[in-house]
């Protein structure tokens, strides 16, 4: 083997070990890598019970009260599969709205409620002008419709 | 000897080969012949961007203005990760070479490609308090392009640490080599984790989710972001030739005008 060759083979050795050593640190690091837990790992128990932790999906349809002071608000967190009641005091971000993506970070109660000290709004990849939104928006209606 | 390498050696006689610009010296002409077409792709490109992007491109449905700052964030993302290819690459190639010219490279790419990532996370920054509610948060896409700015920051203070440029190249090198494992980690965060940074709008699989005028805005400023670099590289690293070989011939004749630059 020419020395120019042997160099490549290390480098190339190099790099696999340690493509290697990451695939394997990040394999058992994944639980801890989570920025969020669904409402279905919280169903099954998966997320912590002693501490603070961030639960994320949809705010369901119609699910939003808003309290008499005017600042605390109540909604549901759903992931379709399952949904966790969640209380929070404070200012909404403006992205927050029923049926789009939510992060709530805080502790669960004994009695199923999630009581958020943050809420920050996650929204998806699509991007729209507003014209296309309302006529994706009629569609789902008129599709809605047709079947009842 | 073998045919392939006589032919490499004879290459400036048969043809082009791109081996023939390997050197420092044959490569500073040429690097300035290129310097002026990516100048001037570069300022065309990003106006025409710009322009697309705030005048043409229609607001967002939900979030209304604020999306614009993916004209810029995401071109600067990209770069981010694919400056540090790049200079992973050609620090491979030095290591395996032997050739002097190619951690030139790197080193040249080095300062646009931290750029790129502070860009990064500043717009993201500034984006995500009226869209997230938040400037920052530690979820696996800002975390690891923050590492993405360190490594780049640890790259350039290790080399500027080390008096002997060889020396400061290998251990350079170690740093980009090893750290390109972090560019992937990047790129496939927000489908291996959840995150709170939403997934890509545009991808090779898949057709883009958005609409036309506006991904036309962003691949223009993604354009306008590699003639840019590949201009500011190619200023930079003929800089660092001339720094580097100022006790050879060829530098001294260009001093003195024998050749022209």
């Amino acid at each position: 083997m020419k020395p120019r060759q042997k160099r490549f083979a290390l480098v190339a050795l190099g790099v696999a070990a340690l493509a290697g050593a990451v695939t394997l640190v990040l394999t058992a690091f994944e639980d801890n890598m989570v920025f969020f837990f669904t409402p279905t790992q919280i169903a099954t128990h998966e997320a912590p019970q002693d501490r603070t932790f961030r639960i994320g999906g949809m705010v369901e349809e119609n699910s939003l009260e808003r309290g008499a002071d005017g600042t605390s608000v109540r909604f549901l967190v759903t992931d379709t599969a399952h949904r966790v009641a969640v209380t929070y005091t404070g200012a909404l971000p403006d992205l927050f709205k029923e049926g789009k993506g939510v992060v709530a970070q805080g502790r669960l109660g004994a009695d199923g409620v999630f009581a958020a000290s943050e809420v920050l709004a996650k929204h998806d990849e699509n991007y729209m002008p507003p014209e296309a939104a309302h006529a994706l928006e009629q569609a789902k209606k008129a599709q809605a419709t047709v079947v009842q | 000897m073998s045919d392939s390498q006589l032919s490499a050696t004879r290459a400036p006689s048969a043809g082009v080969s791109l081996f023939h610009y390997a050197s420092p010296q044959t490569f500073f002409p040429l690097a300035g012949k290129l310097l002026w077409p990516s100048w001037i792709a570069a300022v065309a490109l990003t106006l025409a961007g710009l322009y697309t992007g705030f005048f043409i491109a229609p607001t967002d449905a939900t979030q209304g203005d604020s999306y614009r700052i993916i004209f810029i964030h995401v071109p600067a993302a990209w770069m981010s990760m694919v400056v540090y290819l790049a200079m992973a690459f050609w620090c491979a190639v030095g290591l395996v070479f032997n050739t002097r010219l190619s951690f030139m490279m790197s080193s040249a790419l080095a300062p646009t490609g931290a750029l790129w990532a502070f860009v990064a996370l500043w717009t993201g920054a500034l984006w995500g308090k009226p869209t997230w509610g938040t400037y920052w948060a530690w979820d696996a896409r800002m975390t690891s392009e923050l590492i993405l700015f360190f490594l780049y920051c640890g790259y350039m203070a290790l080399q500027a640490a080390i008096d002997d440029p060889r020396r400061a190249d290998r251990a350079g090198a170690l740093i980009a080599i090893v750290g390109a494992v972090n560019v992937p980690i990047i790129y496939f965060s927000v489908k291996w984790w959840n995150t709170l940074h939403q997934g890509a709008s545009v991808s090779l699989t898949q057709s883009p989710s958005m609409a036309s005028t506006m991904l036309t805005g962003m691949l223009l400023m993604a354009l306008a972001a590699w003639a840019y670099t590949i201009a500011v590289a190619l200023m930079r690293v003929r800089a660092i030739m001339i720094e580097r070989e100022r006790q050879t011939d060829w530098v001294r004749q260009l001093a003195t005008g024998e050749t022209k630059a």
